[in-house]
């Protein structure tokens, strides 16, 4: 088999067991495994640029919150309806990764981490400021009413599972489809050797672009399916944790695997889901498997997947 | 780091511009101290081992949750536990950091992300434990002294200037030994970096790591006795500041956001650019909130950090490149 | 006609000049070698050729077209390639993608192509190796399949083949005879054989200016380069 089609297999197995486990999964767990699979996009998106780019975002939670807002605020304040909602949020998910990143990739090493970061804390301080519109930390909850999406009322629990499966599905396509196309093999050969890709005659700038824009933007979709299936946008959403949590699934799943953020956003979420039910101070736990995966596992999941059973793992 | 400018400027509401802004000025002076003492840390890390230390901030709260543990152990008069407290925590927080860097930093090869990375999980690592331990309370830490110092202000009256002392104008003792006790500090580490043999190990190593080793400087050790004393600059910082503010799990964010904006507005890794960058910055932090609020004013101290590292590598202050 | 042409290029250092004012001509079809002892400017000139080192001052023309502001991806695409003095490819991915990604710019047939652009350099059998698994030599190999596969008008070599075994800078030798059909090519090189065995003519950097242009057997004979490079010239 080709490694194309072992690729369509792995991955079409994997949505299939998906849409499989929503006529079986308790509903605890049902619920759970939504919410991954939107989270698990939103690590598709950092790892875009991340594992294949590779490039270190300290800065994504502004797309995630860019997507977010960018639907929640016209839902609540000028009655968009979902649909329309939904493009916004794309939208602005799209322009501030052309802006963002058109000014941090002047920048390059450990000066674009603390650029990131010093954006997404800027937007994060801005939704706080703007309170009267973002209601900052309390947030913004949309109504039942708000969140019918072409006759689909996305606050039941089946309807929100297949929608977060639909999202997810696209988007891991698209990953799949990308990281294949020869844009996205040059993204690789950037994360390789910059220099050489460059004095191959690859504008090796225009291509970094693009893959923040992707990124940001495939980011900024998780962030505004989250606010509509979950009928909640906070502030809490463009903190530093939401920018530290994607870098965490990705390491663990494995960068540059496109199966590795689902993995590893599933794997923490139960870590944490569990771990909390002991103590207060889960968090630990993100630490000390961000210390133990830097330490003892650079390439996560996915990257022992690679090594041992299939190099040609996309 | 909990800016003592607005505490004080929500007592005085009322009060006249001129004597506003001097107290904004005191107030903004200690920001100053504590954060130059903080972000000299900092930068020391990275000056010398080239990396970016993002549990800093964890550090500095470290440093005045022990303090209040430290304090509390001894009792009796409060000038002995804040004695105890400003010798105990920063060496304990040294040494935490000294051992991080052997067990951690170290076996990453300092590589510039991967530090960051777990950094950033010892960041949750440390915040998490204190919160198991010490728990979700505030606790303050009692001042050696604390006398209150009305301050004078001029005003032209009919028979020419003359002085009178506004209601609200006025300090503490404690807060001028803050502003004194940084200042001595930050000329300790003047002179040691200037004037002793560890200097000039340190200055070899941050000139060239692999040169410094091949003259036989022990560039692992020296590489944890700086991460340690970075982090125990910031823990003194902290000891200073708990009598003022409180000790709390959460109260190392601003502080290592604030060093940050400090050592790259000065330049990174320039020592002498940082304490002009924190002074600068502790001072218009708290002359700012006078007229901004201090949500605007970090919104634009964030946005110019980030367009300085973009346009002007350098810092605003350095002349060589980053 | 020139392919290549420069004037008045210089680069400074702080206060050193790297290069200096270095007139440069290269003839379409010719192979040139450049020379120079250690630190005569060599990699920095050809640096601002390509676009990796931007010029403190002159001017470089390729195919009649002032190309000095253009940046390095650019020269690249108007008919340049390039290959590093220090061994420079993609560690991780297959011979084949290493060769795949120069022939995909300029949206060749990468299935016809890489294979042959492969067997050419003698790595044909080697195409699903991963780069960084090969050889030193095989790697330099490949850097040059990688340039070969570009299609370029201008092939430069800086120092192709240091670290080479002898039989194989035998076979370096006779695959540069073969290139000149296709290109223009620019050698830096150490190995005074390889430049005698291959290059139409000589140019001699020393201390950033030319010292000397010629045939190999006019240089051969110049007392100027054998000063330079024995290191008592004043020149």
């Amino acid at each position: 088999m080709s490694d194309g089609a072992k690729a369509a297999v792995l991955h079409g197995a994997l949505i299939a067991a998906l849409f499989a486990l929503h006529f079986v999964l308790p509903a605890y767990h049902h619920g759970n495994l939504a919410r991954v699979m939107v989270l698990a996009t939103y690590a598709m998106g950092y790892n875009l640029l991340f594992g294949y780019t590779g490039l270190l975002s300290l800065g994504h939670a502004m797309f995630f919150a860019a997507g977010m807002y960018g639907m929640a605020l016209p839902v609540t304040h000028l009655g968009w309806a979902p649909g329309p909602a939904l493009l916004s949020g794309l939208a602005a998910g799209a322009l501030l990764s052309l802006v963002a990143g058109a000014l941090a990739l002047r920048t390059v090493g450990v000066a674009f981490l603390i650029v990131t970061l010093m954006f997404a804390q800027a937007v994060y301080l801005t939704v706080l400021y703007f309170a009267e519109w973002t209601n900052a930390d309390d947030g913004l909850v949309l109504q039942r009413a708000e969140r019918v999406l072409w006759g689909l009322d996305l606050s039941d629990a089946g309807v929100r599972y297949l929608a977060a499966l639909v999202l997810f599905s696209v988007c891991l396509v698209l990953s799949l489809w990308l990281v294949r196309r020869p844009f996205g093999k040059v993204l690789i050969a950037i994360r390789e050797n910059e220099a050489r890709a460059e004095m191959l005659g690859y504008d090796v700038f225009a291509h970094k672009l693009g893959a923040v824009v992707a990124s940001g933007t495939m980011s900024a979709a998780a962030g505004a399916a989250y606010g509509l299936l979950f009928g909640y946008a906070g502030a809490s959403f463009a903190g530093v944790q939401y920018s530290i949590l994607p870098l965490l699934w990705v390491l663990l799943g494995g960068a540059g695997t496109v199966i590795g953020p689902f993995l590893g956003a599933l794997f923490t979420f139960y870590l944490i889901d569990i771990t909390s039910g002991f103590t207060t101070a889960y968090m630990a736990v993100v630490g000390v498997v961000l210390i133990a995966l830097t330490l003892f596992a650079p390439q996560g999941i996915g990257g022992e997947i690679r090594r041992r059973v299939w190099r040609g793992l996309p | 780091m909990r800016l003592p400018g607005r505490a004080a400027a929500g007592n005085v509401a009322g009060m006249e511009f001129g004597p506003y802004l001097m107290l904004a000025t005191l107030e903004g002076a200690v920001t100053a101290a504590v954060l130059a003492l903080t972000a000299v840390g900092l930068s020391l890390v990275f000056g010398i081992m080239r990396v970016v230390n993002v549990a800093h901030g964890e550090f500095f709260m470290l440093g005045a949750v022990l303090a209040w543990w430290v304090a509390s152990w001894f009792g009796g008069h409060a000038a002995i536990g804040f004695v105890a407290a400003a010798v105990l925590a920063p060496l304990l927080v040294g040494a935490l950091a000294a051992l991080a860097d052997v067990t951690v930093l170290k076996r990453v090869d300092y590589d510039p992300e991967r530090t960051i990375v777990v950094t950033i999980g010892l960041l949750y690592v440390i915040q998490q434990v204190v919160l198991m331990t010490y728990g979700p309370e505030a606790r303050p830490v009692e001042p050696p002294f604390n006398a209150r110092l009305a301050l004078p202000w001029v005003e032209w009256g009919e028979s020419g200037p003359a002085l009178y002392w506004p209601w609200g104008l006025s300090t503490t003792s404690y807060k001028l030994f803050v502003i004194g006790a940084a200042a001595v500090v930050l000329a300790a580490v003047w002179l040691l970096m200037r004037h002793t043999r560890i200097g000039l190990v340190l200055r070899a190593t941050q000139m060239d790591g692999e040169m410094a080793q091949v003259f036989g400087i022990p560039v692992e050790r020296v590489y944890a006795f700086t991460f340690g004393l970075g982090a125990a600059l910031a823990a003194l910082g902290a000891v200073l500041i708990v009598p003022i503010q409180q000790a709390h799990y959460l109260m190392g964010g601003d502080p290592l956001l604030l060093s940050f904006i400090v050592v790259i507005i000065g330049g990174l890794g320039s020592l002498p650019g940082t304490v002009v960058a924190a002074l600068l910055i502790g001072l218009s932090d708290g002359i700012i909130s006078v007229f901004f609020s201090p949500t605007l004013a970090k919104i634009l101290a964030t946005l110019l950090v980030a367009l300085v590292l973009v346009f002007r590598p350098q810092g605003l202050f350095g002349t060589r490149a980053a | 006609m020139s392919l290549l042409q420069t004037r008045g290029l210089t680069k400074a250092f702080g206060g050193l000049h790297a290069v200096q004012d270095v007139d440069f001509d290269l003839p379409e079809g010719e192979v040139r070698a450049l020379i120079g002892p250690n630190g005569a400017g060599k990699t920095t000139f050809v640096g601002m050729l390509c676009g990796r080192v931007a010029p403190t001052a002159g001017a470089v023309r390729f195919a009649g077209a002032d190309i000095s502001r253009l940046p390095a991806h650019r020269r690249i695409r108007e008919g340049m390639a390039y290959t590093f003095q220090i061994t420079s490819v993609f560690a991780r991915l297959s011979c084949r993608e290493n060769v795949a990604l120069a022939v995909r710019r300029r949206k060749g047939d990468a299935a016809r192509e890489v294979p042959a652009a492969l067997a050419r350099v003698g790595l044909g059998d080697r195409a699903d190796q991963l780069a960084g698994d090969l050889s030193y030599g095989h790697q330099r190999l490949l850097e040059i399949a990688m340039g070969l596969a570009q299609k370029p008008r201008l092939l430069i070599l800086d120092e192709p083949t240091q670290g080479l075994a002898d039989s194989e800078i035998e076979g370096f030798v006779a695959l540069v005879r073969e290139v000149r059909a296709e290109a223009t090519v620019l050698l830096i090189e150490h190995n005074m054989s390889v430049v005698m065995d291959t290059a139409d003519r000589i140019t001699v950097l020393n201390f950033g200016e030319v010292l000397a242009e010629g045939t190999p057997e006019e240089i051969h004979a110049d007392g100027r380069v054998q000063d330079a490079y024995l290191g008592t010239g004043d020149a």
